[in-house]
């Protein structure tokens, strides 16, 4: 029985990799992973490892009843994919659409598994 | 091509049930019996002449066969399709479908919700998302805060102009006596209301009030036989480009652009053809992109559109009369209400909200974080 997707990723995650699924018969980048390709309905999926890098697409800073602030942002990975995450290390209401961001694994934390989260890249600004 | 024919279905009756703040341990199903109880006296039609059953609720796995019991309707054509606040859109669609191949000849389309008796969470619990959960995103808010981010990053749109929505909408509720809102509001008030999500604060989000409803659906020839003011069902288009935000692919760009479009090549008409406005405002960020993507001004000028008050009252295009999603009522799926309100402002019935020229309408069904499109014009009996 092969592996699920979710579980594929969540391993690489725990290795500090960013984890991404290719489809050659739709020739493009698939996120989240899945067992057959968007579109195609191909079982050709192949997995690759993202270099990290990428860009703040969308941001917000979510105010909750209790408890402080917090960044939730959608980042656009270079290698052609995009998902949600969140930008850490600044304060949120700095984080700022075309910010170039770095991945780095946040790691698993009691019931809660790893979870992909990303920092400014330093003195590069924003695109 | 979807298959249907323009004017082939007619909306016969339409009611809501009691709404804002029902009566304690009111179920989500006796309140869509309600509405159909109303409904079919508006129609003139009786429980007993229903054979087509079409319903959702987040409060049901599986509404549609708890309705059919509770109606006593075991022979029912049924239909439960769920995609968020669109599905009564995409119920239209259907029932169109179901009337013209003849598997049933009166359709109701019925909504019950107690979410703000039982809390946010309890009428609609989120499901865990692996890849987004994590982050702790407030959905839905926070899906349509990014959209607002995006829009104001690429076009220019101000927080002043998303505060202009809740504004018109609120000037429109306070014509409307059934509507939840009854005070003014300002702009200024929009925005120093408490922050949701940023750019989005309170008076930037839909209420969270009980509610529910039906409309009664017949043949187009039925309607014309029964001798009372029908709407009829000139366009349906539907959409639905993602159900995660994070896998939407233009944050600016809604699948309105596609079920506006179908809608318009069915009904052979255009943006500038349509009198009355009906669009899923649980967010001010939808009504400017629904305004944008329905081709009723360009991509990026929505926030201008909308400014001066050009949505409200006194504005130049009629948004919204019932006071909408933000203010005059918002059960958790809203998309029943914007068909109410499209029938009464086209049988002449709005009273003080009433458009003077209504003789065709837009409704604009919104599921999700602005997933599941659903678009429906209506006419009345001069359009056919």
């Amino acid at each position: 029985m092969p592996k699920s997707p979710l579980t594929t990723w969540l391993a690489h995650l725990e290795r500090g990799e960013l984890a991404y699924q290719f489809s050659p018969s739709a020739n493009k980048a698939v996120f989240y992973p899945r067992v057959i390709a968007p579109g195609t309905g191909k079982a050709d999926l192949e997995w690759r490892v993202s270099q990290g890098l990428g860009t703040v697409y969308a941001t917000t800073v979510v105010h909750p009843q209790q408890g402080a602030a917090y960044n939730v942002a959608l980042i656009d990975v270079d290698e052609g994919f995009r998902l949600m995450s969140r930008v850490e290390d600044v304060a949120p209401a700095s984080v700022a659409i075309g910010l170039r961001v770095r991945f780095h694994t946040h790691k698993a934390e009691g019931d809660e598994p790893p979870c992909p989260v990303f920092t400014p890249v330093e003195g590069t600004g924003t695109l | 091509m979807n298959g249907l024919t323009r004017g082939s279905a007619a909306i016969i009756g339409a009611a809501e049930s009691d709404i804002g703040a029902v009566a304690a341990l009111m179920s989500p199903i006796d309140l869509m019996a309600q509405g159909i109880a109303r409904a079919l006296d508006d129609a003139g039609l009786e429980l007993k002449d229903v054979d087509g059953i079409f319903c959702a609720t987040t409060q049901a796995r599986t509404s549609a066969m708890s309705l059919v019991e509770y109606l006593g309707l075991p022979d029912a054509y049924t239909d439960s399709t769920i995609v968020g606040g669109s599905s009564f859109e995409i119920h239209v669609a259907h029932a169109q479908a179901a009337l013209a191949a003849g598997v049933c000849s009166v359709a109701v389309i019925a909504y019950g919700s107690t979410q703000r008796t039982v809390g946010r969470r309890g009428a609609s619990p989120r499901e865990y998302n692996p890849y987004e959960t994590p982050f702790k995103p407030f959905l839905p808010a926070t899906a349509y805060a990014m959209a607002a981010n995006r829009h104001m990053h690429e076009f220019g749109t101000t927080r002043e102009q998303l505060a202009e929505v809740a504004v018109a909408a609120r000037d429109w509720a306070l014509l409307n006596p059934a509507a939840w809102e009854k005070k003014p509001l300002t702009i200024a008030d929009v925005i120093n209301a408490r922050p949701i999500s940023d750019p989005l604060t309170v008076r930037d989000c839909c209420l969270v009030t009980d509610g529910g409803g039906a409309i009664v659906m017949v043949s187009a020839d039925r309607a014309k036989a029964m001798g009372r003011k029908a709407v009829y069902v000139l366009g349906c288009g539907q959409s639905i480009t993602h159900a995660s935000i994070s896998s939407m692919p233009d944050l600016t760009h809604t699948g309105a652009i596609q079920s506006g479009a179908q809608a318009y090549r069915m009904a052979g008409m255009k943006p500038a053809d349509i009198d009355v406005l009906a669009l899923y405002d649980a967010f001010t960020i939808n009504t400017i992109l629904f305004l944008e993507d329905l081709g009723f001004c360009p991509k990026g000028e929505g926030g201008r559109f909308v400014a001066n008050g050009h949505i409200g009252p006194k504005g130049g295009l009629a948004v919204n009369t019932n006071g909408g999603g933000l203010s005059y009522c918002h059960p958790g799926m809203y998309g029943l209400f914007l068909l109410i309100e499209a029938v009464r402002q086209l049988r002449g019935e709005r009273g003080a909200g009433q458009v003077k020229k209504a003789g065709t309408a837009i409704v604009h069904g919104n599921g999700g974080v602005l997933s599941a499109q659903g678009t429906i014009i209506l006419g009345n009996a001069s359009t056919l």
